[in-house]
């Protein structure tokens, strides 16, 4: 049996500890908001945020996540009010839409790290999240603006606006 | 507007039929023509005469707008519904977008050749039209006032005098009553007045795209499914030799171990031999086939070799090959010629390598099939579908889902038919889930090609002779495992319909059998020709002493409409009519002056820095690209992009620029590391790290340009590839003085 919370939930799983996080998340849990592309930490589809941090849940099998906090893109805001979801709103970024899951979360474990960051930041920091479809100077100009927008008390991990509701 | 008088009123029940969502008090159906693209060769013959397209109004408003095209990134879910609900009038904000099934009642639902907008504007915009006229009379019976004293505005009709509305739920049933109007008599909106065409509406898609909200083929789920991978074999056409059916078993939660049917030549969209591990989750079931212990009987093509195959084509396409299409004499004009050069180009096979891997979920039951498949050809799926259970069509359900990329691979059904067998087999719901490495190594791969050119220049630097060669693979070998050489269909594709004003011309083919399923990914023969043409044209630029553009000019000529055909080739022009689409040299020639005035292209850059361009028409629009990059240290870095696109009308200026920004990526993905490579028959690559596509630090500012038209739409998802390729090899060569002809450039350099 594994623990852990997601999204600020505790779950419990009984499967084998080998499994990746990823599997347990779209099959077990049915969260299918993470997504597959690769399987092998190259695409950054399946990007999600372990205590805070964005790891690639394709390969982290349940065993190290246990009693941890793994977040998703469900767990960012129900109605796409996070500073992030808005910027990529208002730039229109997605096109399939299927590598943005995991763009938007690891441009949020970006900002979180790096407030307001360069063009070079974005580029290395964003360079494992591949985009089929070619939205990359979308995402870039997203990230931009919401880095712009943040000025107010926005905690990036959780998603939830201090002192507002989640 | 078209002389469509086939817009019915209809009732709930037909809405029903086609959507799976039950229709609205006031729904309208009416016939989309339909059509096989030549790079779909064997699909069935869509036309149908049929309703299929629907619009149905609620009693609350809600307007629902079928849309029977397949959405992977290129905004048609959003398209479709603002031509509509532009003539209708109706409140965006009530729009309802509902995904049409598969069923021939819609004619060709074949998302590919870029067509959805093109093929469909005009009946859209007769639906909306249709439906606006019958609320209308609605409203002014219930009012009983003069039709010529009320309009539609934002979802309600309005009577002018008075200023009193109703809204268009409250006249849905009175409006389904209606006669129903003579396309002849419906009025149109004015260009000018445009609210939703032509403005950059946002997805209907992307909020629950941001919040994770959304299905693609590999997020269905249903109660009791099974989760089946499958090892196919390594080779096209081997075959199952002995496996371990047991040790799969051992493995927890795998639940069954089934060899998939054995099938032969022609490849069609079949399963490919091998074998199935079916379990209660994805990962298990990946466990399990690591277990099966394959052995196989390889078979012919395990002779195979791309690098020796590639070896073999530049040698032979040196040589004279058949003729398609020839003016005056190319040879005794090239040898009488002033100054000559000659070049051959090579492109490598491709692989679609959509984010998302191949999905389909199918469940068997009482002799019906329902399928649930990230596809871009649903009707195609559920024909193969009925054709490997061995029932009838009609028996078979289709549901459209996301598709997380398409480019070309999702409409190839193998995936689906798989899904179908195993649910027959088992009978429970299955969902076949392919894995990176699955969709690396078992595509329908873009031909490895070679191209040969030769031009002759007189003493002022005139193009007098050009002689043009082209070999690959065809895609016609995939459905009748025999085709040794490329098709009219596909030397349609950027060769034959060479807009060039040569009084000697000779474009020739040459044999080249094919080894893996050959299929046809985004732009198509576009991508070899435009880059090998575009290539030349710099190259010949460069002996003749003036600038690119302005060789491309002279090549091109005076204004006129080229027609191949006069000059023996019987050219596709994508299932278009000629007269409605020809080759235009005016836009060609638009597109790229203004593409210089906008990029700066011509002029001077920094040492080690130079500006590559070219122009291509393909899809019935018109490209110019140009590129600046920078050669430092070995190493190519493509420092901005510039695009021109005429495709005509736009609707959705924001998506056509989105696409082609993806364009301008996907072409920078084949230019500089697109390529697949066969060793003893099977496939080299497996996943991103080795099948490498462009990355953000890769990828550089982009610049679009639309042309305002008021052409008839054409294409949009595939034109901006064809000229890339091109635009960055000849960049490179003005950096750095050498010249790049076979792709990808990281053979040549570090990207
Ligand atoms: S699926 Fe995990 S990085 Fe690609
Ligand atoms: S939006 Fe399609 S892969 Fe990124």
């Amino acid at each position: 049996m594994i623990r852990f919370n997601l999204n600020s939930k505790p779950v419990e799983i009984d499967v084998d500890p080998n499994m990746p996080l990823l599997w347990a998340l779209r099959d077990i849990l049915g969260m299918t908001g993470t997504k597959f592309g690769c399987g092998m930490a190259q695409c950054g589809a399946c990007t999600v945020h372990l205590d805070g941090q964005p790891i690639r849940s394709c390969v982290m099998p349940l065993s190290a996540i246990a009693d941890k906090e793994v977040s998703t893109i469900e767990g960012l805001s129900a109605s796409a009010e996070h500073p992030v979801q808005q910027a990529w709103l208002e730039h229109n970024v997605p096109q399939c839409g299927y590598c943005q899951s995991g763009q938007i979360m690891s441009a949020v474990a970006l900002l979180n790290e790096h407030p307001d960051p360069d063009d070079e930041t974005i580029d290395s920091y964003m360079q494992g999240n591949i985009c089929r479809c070619g939205t990359y100077p979308r995402i870039k100009a997203a990230i931009k603006t919401a880095a712009k927008n943040k000025q107010s008390a926005f905690d990036y991990s959780l998603g939830k606006e201090v002192g507002g509701q989640a | 507007m078209s002389t469509n008088n086939d817009i019915k009123s209809l009732s709930r029940r037909d809405f029903l039929r086609y959507t799976s969502v039950a229709g609205g008090a006031f729904v309208l159906g009416t016939i989309l023509p339909g059509v096989s693209p030549v790079w779909a060769a064997s699909e069935t013959d869509d036309s149908s005469n049929t309703l299929n397209l629907f619009v149905s109004i609620d009693n609350n408003g809600t307007v629902n707008i079928v849309c029977h095209r397949s959405e992977m990134g290129q905004g048609v879910r959003t398209g479709i519904p603002q031509i509509v609900a532009e003539e209708l009038c109706a409140d965006w904000t009530k729009v309802n977008v509902v995904q049409g099934l598969g069923d021939e009642a819609y004619g060709s639902q074949n998302t590919d050749g870029s067509r959805s907008i093109r093929r469909f504007y005009t009946t859209m915009r007769e639906m909306g039209a249709t439906a606006r006229t019958m609320l209308e009379q609605a409203a002014a019976q219930k009012w009983n006032v003069p039709v010529s004293d009320v309009f539609a505005d934002n979802g309600m009709i309005v009577h002018k005098p008075s200023g009193k509305t109703l809204g268009f739920g409250e006249l849905a049933k009175a409006a389904s009553a209606q006669h129903v109007p003579q396309v002849k008599t419906l009025t149109f909106k004015s260009p000018k007045d445009f609210k939703l065409i032509g403005k950059p509406v946002t997805s209907v898609d992307l909020p629950n795209v941001l919040t994770g909200d959304t299905v693609f083929g590999q997020d269905v789920q249903l109660e009791d499914m099974l989760y089946a991978t499958i090892e196919r074999c390594p080779v096209v056409g081997c075959t199952v030799k002995a496996y371990d059916k047991d040790a799969p078993l051992k493995v927890a939660n795998v639940v069954e171990v089934i060899e998939m049917p054995k099938q032969h030549f022609p490849v069609l969209f079949k399963n490919l031999n091998g074998v199935a591990v079916l379990a209660n989750n994805t990962w298990s079931a990946l466990q399990g086939r690591q277990a099966l212990n394959m052995q196989w009987d390889l078979g012919e093509n395990q002779r195979h070799d791309s690098a020796a195959y590639l070896a073999d084509l530049e040698k032979r396409i040196v040589t004279k090959g058949k003729s398609i299409r020839s003016a005056g004499d190319a040879y005794t004009a090239f040898d009488s010629a002033n100054n000559t050069l000659s070049a051959t180009y090579t492109v490598p096979y491709l692989v679609h390598a959509p984010m998302e891997p191949p999905a389909a979920t199918a469940v068997f039951k009482n002799g019906q099939c329902e399928v649930w498949a990230c596809t871009q050809t649903p009707q195609s799926t559920q024909q193969n579908v009925a054709g490997a259970l061995g029932i009838d069509k009609s028996m078979v359900k289709v549901n459209v889902t996301l598709l997380g990329g398409g480019f070309g691979r999702k409409s190839k059904p193998d995936f689906s038919v798989e899904a179908a067998i195993l649910a027959q087999k088992t009978g429970k719901p299955v969902k076949v889930v392919w894995s990176r490495e699955d969709d690396i190594r078992h595509g329908y791969y873009h031909a490895i090609s070679a191209q040969h050119f030769q031009a002759g220049l007189d003493d002022s630097g005139k193009v007098t002779s050009w002689v043009q060669r082209t070999a690959f693979p065809s895609i016609s070998w995939t459905f009748t495992g025999t085709t040794d050489e490329p098709q009219t269909g596909e030397l349609s594709l950027g060769f034959g319909d060479l807009p060039f004003a040569i009084e000697n011309l000779s474009c020739e083919v040459h044999k080249a059998p094919a080894h893996v399923r050959i299929g046809w990914i985004r732009s198509v023969s576009n991508i070899q020709h435009g880059f090998a043409i575009g290539s030349f044209v710099d190259e010949v630029a460069t002996k003749a002493g003036i600038s690119t553009s302005d060789m491309w000019l002279n090549l091109i000529g005076e204004d006129r409409i080229v027609d191949p055909k006069t000059q023996g080739f019987q050219y596709e022009n994508y299932g278009e009519s000629y007269d409605n689409f020809p080759i235009e040299t005016k836009r060609l020639k638009n597109v790229l002056n203004m593409l210089l005035a906008k990029s700066g292209a011509n002029n001077s850059t920094s040492e080690n820095e130079g500006w590559g361009i070219s122009v291509h028409r393909s899809f019935v629009s018109y490209v110019a690209v140009a590129t600046k990059v920078k050669v430092e240290n070995d190493k190519v870095t493509v420092l901005e992009m510039h695009s021109v696109i005429d495709a005509g009308r736009v609707v959705n200026p924001d998506r056509v620029k989105s696409q082609q920004e993806g364009a301008m990526i996907f072409g920078l993905s084949i230019a500089l590391m697109g390529e697949i490579t066969i060793k003893e028959g099977a496939i080299e690559q497996s996943n991103y790290h080795d099948y490498t596509v462009l990355r953000m630090h890769q990828s550089p500012k982009i610049v679009t340009h639309i042309v305002e038209s008021d052409a008839a739409p054409g294409g949009v998802g595939e034109p901006g590839v064809p000229p890339v390729a091109a635009s960055v090899t000849n960049a490179i060569y003005h950096a750095s003085g050498k010249r790049i002809r076979a792709l990808p450039i990281n053979k040549h350099y570090s990207v």
